[in-house]
C-alpha cells in the first residue's frame, strides 16, 4: 500500500475533501468514493468512451487518469449537466430521437457531445461522427445518436437566438 | 485494472523532476498525459515506483513558428497541434496526422511529448518527426543535449534518452513542399497497421527532395532515405512509385501479431506509402 494523498477536487460544483491512494482510477472515485455513478465503466481501456466526463473544459475519459492527477481539477459528470427535472438539449432529444437502446452509453455519450457543440455549435453528420469517435455505442449503430446531436444543435442554436 | 502502488509527485519545476530522477533512477517516470504509461501500468506490464507527473512544470507548453522552425513543447496536445491554424499552415502535415491518433478524449490528454518519448513502434508522432528530420532536446542532471530524432530509437521502447533526463521540446525545420501522413487502422483509437509519413518538393514536373519514414513496422519508426532517393530526379511515375515502394521494403521489418501477418504488413505498407506518395505529390 502506498501512502494516502489528501485530495480536493470540485465535482459538478460541489467541493470533495478525501484521503485516497495515488493509484486509483478517477472513474472508481467517481462512483465508488463520491457516489457519482453517471460515468460509466465500459471497457476500461480508453477506448468506449462510457466513462468521458469533463476536466477543465475538456473531455477525459475517467478511466485513464489517476486520482492524484485530478487532484485540484474542476470536474462535471453527466449529473451536472441535467437531472430529470431541468434535461440538457441533448437529453432532451435523446430522448426524442432514441438515441439510446440500453443506455448504458449514454452518459458519456451526452457528456462528450456537450463539448462537441462548444467546439462546433452546427456540426456535419460526419464532423458528429469524428467527434464522437472516442464513444461506441453497441445498440444503436449510431444512426440515432447522429440526430439526437444533430436535433439538439439546432435546439440550442434556436434557443440561443431566441434569447438575443 | 488496479496498477501496482505507487508514490506520486507532482513538481513545479524542471530541477525538481530532475532531483527527483536521480534520487530514484529507473524505478522513476515521467508522465505528460498518461494515455501511454497509465494503460501499461494498469495492465501491470510497467512497474513505476515513483510517478513524476510533469502538469505543474512550467516552460513544455506552447508552440513557437519562427523562420528558423517550430518549436513544439513537450506537453502540447494532440488536440492542440490540430486547433493550433499557425502550425497547420506552416507544417499542415502535423495536424493530418494528428486528426489519425486516437480519439477525441485521447487527443485531449495525449501529448507530443509522451508520444514521441514512450518509444512505443505504435505511436505515429515518432515516424512522422523522423520524415520532417525534427529534433528532440533532452534535460538532465548535466544539462541540455539535442538528439536528432532520426537517432533518437534504438529498439520498442528504448531511446537515446537517459534515465535522468526529461524531453522537453521538438524542434522542426519549416518543412516545404507537399505532405500527406496516410495511416491503415482496424478501428478509431488503434495503432497502425502500417503507416506513412511524405514531404516531397517539385520543380517543375521533378521530384528535386522527398523525405518518407514509416510507422509499426519495425520495433522502431523507419526512416527510409532509400525510398526518398527512388524518388528524386524522377517525374513520380509508377516506375518511381514501384522503385520507393520496393526500397521501403527493403528497410522493414515487421512481425506477426493480431493486426495481420508479415505478408499482409508488407502489402498495406506498400498500399499507404503509394497513397501516401501520390497524394504528397499532388499537393507539391
Amino acid at each position: 500500500m502506498s501512502k494516502k494523498m489528501h485530495i480536493t477536487m470540485t465535482v459538478n460544483g460541489k467541493e470533495e475533501e478525501f484521503l485516497a491512494e495515488p493509484r486509483e482510477l478517477l472513474i472508481y472515485t467517481l462512483r465508488e468514493r463520491l457516489n457519482i455513478t453517471g460515468p460509466h465503466i465500459g471497457c476500461e481501456t480508453s477506448h468506449c468512451g462510457a466513462c468521458t466526463v469533463t476536466i477543465g473544459g475538456k473531455s477525459v475519459k475517467a478511466c485513464t487518469m489517476f486520482v492524484a492527477q485530478a487532484d485540484g481539477a474542476d470536474i462535471t459528470t453527466i449529473e451536472g449537466i441535467g437531472g430529470p427535472d431541468d434535461l440538457h438539449p441533448l437529453q432532451t432529444a435523446f430522448k426524442e430521437h432514441h438515441g439510446l437502446q440500453c443506455g448504458y452509453c449514454t452518459p458519456g455519450m451526452i457528456t462528450r457531445a456537450t463539448k462537441l457543440l462548444e467546439e462546433n455549435p452546427n456540426p456535419t453528420e460526419e464532423e458528429i461522427r469524428f467527434g464522437m469517435a472516442g464513444n461506441l455505442c453497441r445498440c444503436t449503430g449510431y444512426q440515432n445518436i447522429v440526430k439526437s446531436i444533430q436535433a439538439a444543435a439546432a435546439e440550442m442554436a434556436a434557443a440561443k437566438e431566441a434569447a438575443e | 485494472m488496479i496498477p501496482a502502488a505507487f508514490a506520486y509527485y507532482r513538481p513545479t519545476d524542471m530541477a525538481g523532476v530532475i532531483s527527483l530522477l536521480q534520487e530514484h533512477g529507473d524505478d522513476a517516470r515521467v508522465m505528460a498525459g498518461g494515455h501511454s504509461l497509465i494503460p501499461m501500468m494498469k495492465l501491470r506490464m510497467a512497474d513505476v515506483p515513483h510517478l513524476i507527473d510533469l502538469q505543474a512544470v512550467g516552460g513544455l507548453s506552447g508552440i513557437a513558428i519562427g523562420s528558423g522552425g517550430i518549436r513544439i513543447g513537450a506537453m502540447v496536445t494532440q488536440s492542440e497541434i490540430i486547433d493550433d491554424d499557425a502550425l497547420s499552415a506552416a507544417a499542415p502535415i502535423l495536424r493530418e496526422a494528428a486528426l489519425q491518433i486516437a480519439d477525441p478524449q485521447v487527443r485531449n490528454m495525449g501529448t507530443v511529448g509522451g508520444n514521441v518519448a514512450n518509444g512505443d513502434p505504435g505511436n505515429d508522432m515518432p515516424g512522422l518527426m523522423q520524415c520532417l528530420d525534427a529534433t528532440f532536446s533532452l534535460i538532465g542532471p548535466d544539462g541540455v543535449r539535442d538528439v536528432p530524432a532520426r537517432a533518437f530509437y534504438e529498439a520498442a521502447y528504448m531511446t537515446a534518452r537517459g534515465d535522468e533526463e526529461v524531453l522537453t521540446a521538438v524542434t522542426i525545420p519549416l518543412p516545404a513542399g507537399g505532405y500527406a501522413y496516410e495511416k491503415q487502422k482496424r478501428k478509431i483509437g488503434d495503432y497502425a497497421t502500417a503507416a506513412a509519413a511524405v514531404q516531397i518538393v517539385k520543380d517543375g514536373d521533378i521530384c528535386t527532395a522527398a523525405s518518407i519514414a514509416m510507422t509499426n513496422l519495425s520495433d522502431t519508426p523507419i526512416f527510409s532515405e532509400a525510398a526518398g532517393a527512388a524518388l528524386i530526379g524522377t517525374s513520380v511515375d509508377d516506375a518511381a512509385l514501384q522503385a520507393a515502394t520496393d526500397a521501403m521494403q527493403g528497410d522493414i521489418d515487421p512481425s506477426e501479431d493480431n493486426r495481420g501477418p508479415v505478408a499482409f504488413k508488407k502489402h498495406v505498407a506498400g498500399v499507404v506509402l503509394r497513397r501516401a506518395i501520390a497524394r504528397a505529390w499532388s499537393r507539391a
